[in-house]
């Protein structure tokens, strides 16, 4: 065959090049895309995240000024309003909107200002139990050996513990239930599950090619670790992380209706109050309760929506 | 203990099928993928047929299409997210895409099977081999757990498996590779089928263990007169085995042409870039030829005809014109039996 | 070519003592000057003596006890001239992947030497093993696993630059990333992407790209075109030649394809169950084997000729190849043998060239662990 070029020197290069001009002007729109920035794409053409991230920006807002959504003080003790005065639905936005509790305070302000204990030792607990349980599971399974024998092991103990009665000895002992306090007892108490999908995904990322490459070329731990390792671990500790957000919203809220939550506004003890009179006054319980749900709902729905781009597969 | 043997894999004449046509019959097919990123054609107009007793390879490389056509055929594409917006696959002479699920049913699997590249993936590891060899015997023909398993061990035997009755209670795991592969073949047997699909049946064995397998699969369709469709990408193995041979790029055949014709004169550029670009173990070559570029993007099949772009004979004629799937002849314009090549300038590629 | 040593001849250079605490500084260096210095075509480069790894088989969840061991590699020796290609082919579970970790320090030897320019680099660390690990690199296997997917191309192979910095300085680095694309046949232009975005062939070539980094004197290639299409294979293999001949490269290829493997190397060393059955040159292994084995893989290979099928002889070996856990007695390859003797039970072949072609001016005469040595062509059709 004369006609065929049997030079690499020539093929190879002209030939990737030719394949490579033509691919250019093909892929322009999608120049760089990072897988972060596919899942991102597949999530902004999800539904269920809109309607989440819509719900959890507005809980957002709710929770830094809660004074644009009403005007009245969540703990006016207001007398001249009657004992479990009814809501007045017409009233909209107003202090007297849904109505009163037991004490005369508007239930409408209460569960707008409750908005930012729960999101808070949601957040909280979340930031502590991602650090906590994503240090120690990484630990674990990318040294192996007697270190994650001893983590593993340390896991299981704190596994078996009951979330919420562990919870309630602990902050039994509390007089002053502040939010960092309750933050620092539920965290102690649920990182193990993101300990152990932290340490599943180092597993299956260290024995990697990519990393076997990067220990050839003499990277040291912490390059291998931050670089390699955790970028690519992180993905299912993400989605663990979203949906137990929630679940430690709803943990607060029924430490608190067990009066060992937080002091002061919360739906939690709004809900325990709510509780006496809900033969008399339902809207007391039924609005925070509302709230609770909502946000809880919000943040699994995310949960579920980010593992969807993340890992399509599981689709 | 080890045979040395002098391998008789002559092709030998063999019947047709009962009522003459050939069992199967490919015509016209499509088949597209509808994804996120816009539609993959996979498939585009592939006809092919194969008679009891054949071998047909179908030779390409990933994305070429050849394994999405046989899963059309065993009807184990997930639909969606494929279609299969036109085509027939003719069965002894009756389109199986427009037969109900039923009929469809009694064909897959009694009369057609398929065999996997993957033995480990494709057997249940918690049922022992037994259990799952003799569940097909069970189930299409009522047979009693006993009987079942006498034939699940018949089988393992029939298949070449030492010691078939002590292992016959063992998982898959227990197994190696190559074993495995038996018991996948044993299956797809059970219920002697007249036509076998092997996707990439070795791809995964060691060469030693390959060639084991291969001549098992061999003298079986010889014993039972199966057709048998064996989709590759590796030359070599057609060779070894294969009547005729099916060449596959983007979703088309771009060549067709009984085994020994093909090796010696290819009649598409593309099917002559591959046997160039393979080294060979009995010599020492110079620099391998290389076919320039890469395999087509489905989402972006190139116009005309589809290797275009990496073709060294290539004039504008291909860039706008799909080549058709055309009789090859001689120079003199007489028959070449069983040849057709889809290329604009196959005279020149065959007798250049 | 290269005159193959004689196995017995030590290597030169010393094995390192343990280092005294005021001297440890001093004899890195010598240590550093010694991995430096250039070494001329068609010497020795690596010396691979008895390497042995074991894997230990435990029982137990804290305390563990171990069981046994897998012996993957066990007792292997061999040269690796500069400039040439030394081919290792076997099949799965012989060892030869886990040689080439071996020789990248990504696994500890469990006995036995690598010598780079004389110093013993299972026994080096710190600076010393640094420069090692910047003259010897690696070529994966799978292109799709070898590339980190959160990186783009431009980090992924300028990444030993980072981790090298007195390589390349700072400024310079992106135009030496975007020299390597253009050296590997990609489009400079591509830095910026992920590799998700390229096909297998590419992949390879970022792979390569990235073991090119550090202008290193040896390669491992592990199995680098068996994930590959057939048509891209033959490119990355020509491109691997090129790049060979330009930058003056030794390559160990380790593949189970054979005919691949013929094509590229000057030498070959086959292996079964974790030692090496036989090795010499390509025309040597191929055209006069003379260990069993080889004689039987090589008649396993199906050869792209249907004419051939007809007359070709071919070797069936039976079973499968045993667990390394627990290896057959005396020679390795005798239950699946179709010479086995009484002899081959009770007594270890060793690697050397067979006492009858001894001196012999014979293709033949090359290295082989077999009692019963012959030669016999399989390749060539009768």
């Amino acid at each position: 065959m004369p006609e065929l070029t049997k030079s690499a020197d020539e093929a190879v290069p002209s030939a990737t090049t030719a394949a490579a001009g033509a691919e250019v002007s093909e892929d322009k729109p999608e120049k760089t895309r990072s897988l972060w920035g596919d899942a991102w794409r597949d999530l902004r053409s999800n539904w269920i995240f809109i309607v989440s991230a819509v719900l959890i920006l507005l809980l957002l807002v709710m929770a830094a000024w809660p004074g644009l959504f009403t005007n009245a003080d969540p703990n006016n003790k207001d007398l001249a309003n009657h004992y479990l005065q009814h809501p007045n639905y017409g009233h909209w936005f107003q202090a007297d909107w849904l109505g009163y509790d037991a004490q005369g305070r508007s239930v409408y302000a209460r569960a707008i200002y409750g908005t930012r204990a729960s999101l808070l030792v949601g957040a909280g607990t979340t930031v502590l139990v991602v650090i906590l349980g994503g240090v120690i599971g990484m630990i674990a399974g990318y040294f192996g050996g007697w270190v994650d024998a001893v983590l593993s092991r340390l896991t299981d103990m704190f596994m078996g513990i009951p979330f919420l009665l562990g919870a309630m000895v602990m902050l039994n002992s509390f007089t002053d239930r502040s939010i960092p306090v309750v933050i620092a007892a539920l965290a102690f108490l649920g990182w193990t599950q993101t300990a152990r999908v932290m340490r599943g995904a180092v597993i299956t990322v260290k024995s990697t090619d990519y990393v076997q490459a990067a220990k050839a070329l003499g990277a040291g731990t912490g390059r291998i670790l931050f670089r390699h390792v955790m970028p690519n671990a992180i993905a299912p500790v993400i989605v663990v992380a979203t949906i137990s957000l929630g679940v430690y919203i709803g943990a607060e809220a029924t430490l608190s209706f067990l009066g060992l939550g937080l002091n002061g506004v919360s739906w939690g003890n709004d809900i325990s109050d709510g509780g006496n009179s809900i033969r008399v006054a339902q809207w007391i319980m039924l609005y925070p309760s509302i709230m609770l749900s909502v946000t809880v709902l919000a943040f699994i729905m995310l949960g579920e929506a980010v593992r969807n781009a993340l890992d399509p597969k599981t689709r | 203990m080890t045979t040395i043997q002098k391998v008789s894999a002559v092709p030998s004449p063999r019947d047709a099928g009962e009522d003459g046509g050939p069992l199967l019959e490919v015509r016209d097919l499509h088949v597209e993928f509808h994804t996120r990123d816009g539609v993959v054609k996979a498939v585009n107009g592939v006809n092919y047929s194969v008679n009891a007793g054949e071998t047909l390879a179908v030779l390409g490389e990933s994305g070429s299409g050849k394994s999405v056509t046989a899963q059309a055929i065993m009807g184990i594409l997930d639909m969606p997210p494929a279609k299969i917006p036109q085509g027939e696959i003719r069965f002894r002479g009756q389109d199986m895409l427009t037969m109900s699920a039923e009929e469809r049913r009694k064909i897959r699997g009694r009369r057609i099977s398929m065999i996997f590249q993957d033995a480990l993936s494709s057997l249940n590891p918690v049922l022992s081999v037994g259990y799952q060899l003799g569940e097909m015997f069970r189930v299409h023909q009522g047979l009693s757990k006993k009987e079942a398993k006498t034939r699940a061990v018949e089988l393992m035997d029939r298949v070449k498996i030492p010691a078939a009755k002590a292992r016959v209670d063992d998982y898959p795991h227990q197994f190696s590779g190559g074993m495995r592969q038996r018991i996948m073949i044993a299956m797809a047997l059970a219920l002697e089928p007249d036509l076998i699909i092997a996707d990439e049946p070795t791809t995964a064995l060691d060469v030693t263990v390959q060639a084991q397998v291969m001549d098992l699969l061999a003298e079986l369709q010889r014993e039972y007169n199966m057709g048998l469709i064996l989709i590759t990408h590796d030359l070599g193995v057609v060779a070894d085995v294969a009547d005729k041979i099916a060449v596959m790029y983007a979703g088309r055949i771009v060549e067709q042409a009984p085994v020994h014709d093909l090796y010696k004169r290819p009649a598409h550029p593309y099917t002559r870039g591959l046997l160039d670009s393979i080294p060979r173990l009995d010599h020492k070559g110079q620099e391998l030829f290389a076919i320039k570029g890469l395999p087509p993007n489905l989402l972006r099949i190139p116009s005309g005809c589809a290797f275009n772009p990496r073709c060294p004979k290539a004039q504008d004629i291909c860039r706008t014109q799909i080549p058709e799937l055309e009789p090859v002849t001689e120079r003199d314009g007489s028959e070449l039996p069983g040849r057709a090549a889809a290329c604009h300038f196959w005279k020149e590629t065959i007798h250049g | 070519m290269a005159e193959p040593s004689k196995k017995d001849e030590q290597p030169v250079g010393k094995v390192n003592v343990s280092k005294a605490d005021g001297a440890g500084a001093r004899l890195e260096d010598e240590e550093v000057a010694a991995i430096e210095k250039p070494v001329q075509r068609g010497e020795p480069i690596l010396q691979v003596r008895d390497l042995k790894k074991h894997f230990p088989l435990t029982q137990g969840i804290l305390f563990k006890k171990q069981i046994g061991a897998v012996k993957a590699v066990d007792g292997v020796s061999f040269d690796l001239y500069q400039g040439e290609t030394l081919g290792i082919v076997g099949e799965s579970g012989c060892g030869k992947s886990t040689v080439a970790k071996l020789l990248m320090n990504l696994e500890q030897a469990t006995a036995g030497h690598i010598f780079y320019k004389g110093q013993d680099i299972t026994k080096l660390s710190g600076r010393a093993l640094k420069a090692v690990r910047r003259n010897i690199q690696m070529v994966f296997q799978d292109p799709y696993t070898s590339l980190n997917p959160r990186m783009t191309v431009g980090d992924i192979i300028g990444e030993p630059f980072d981790i090298h910095p007195e390589v390349a300085p700072k400024g310079d680095r992106r135009r030496r990333v975007q020299e390597l694309l253009d050296v590997v046949g990609l489009n400079p232009e591509y830095i910026n992407r992920y590799p998700h975005q390229f096909s297998g062939g590419q992949r390879q070539r970022i792979g390569i790209a990235r073991g090119l980094a550090l202008n290193p004197e040896i390669i491992i290639c592990d199995e680098p075109v068996s994930a590959l299409d057939v048509s891209v294979q033959a490119q990355v293999v020509n491109l691997m030649e090129r790049l060979q001949d330009e930058f003056n490269l030794s390559y160990i290829f380790i593949a189970h394809d054979l005919s691949i493997v013929r094509h590229i190397s000057d030498r070959v060393g086959v292996m079964y169950l974790g030692q090496m059955a036989e090795i010499g040159t390509d025309e040597e292994i191929y055209d006069h084997p003379t260990h069993p084995y080889t004689q039987a893989l090589l008649s396993a290979v199906p050869v792209p000729d249907p004419d051939a099928r007809e007359h070709r002889e071919r070797i069936i070996l039976t079973g499968d190849v045993p667990s390394p856990a627990n290896p057959p007695s005396g020679c390795r390859f005798r239950t699946r043998c179709w010479k086995a003797q009484e002899k081959c039970a009770t007594e270890v072949p060793v690697l050397a060239v067979p006492e009858r072609f001894k001196g012999t001016d014979s293709p033949a005469a090359h290295e082989s662990a077999c009692h019963f040595a012959e030669e016999k062509d399989v390749v060539h059709a009768a």
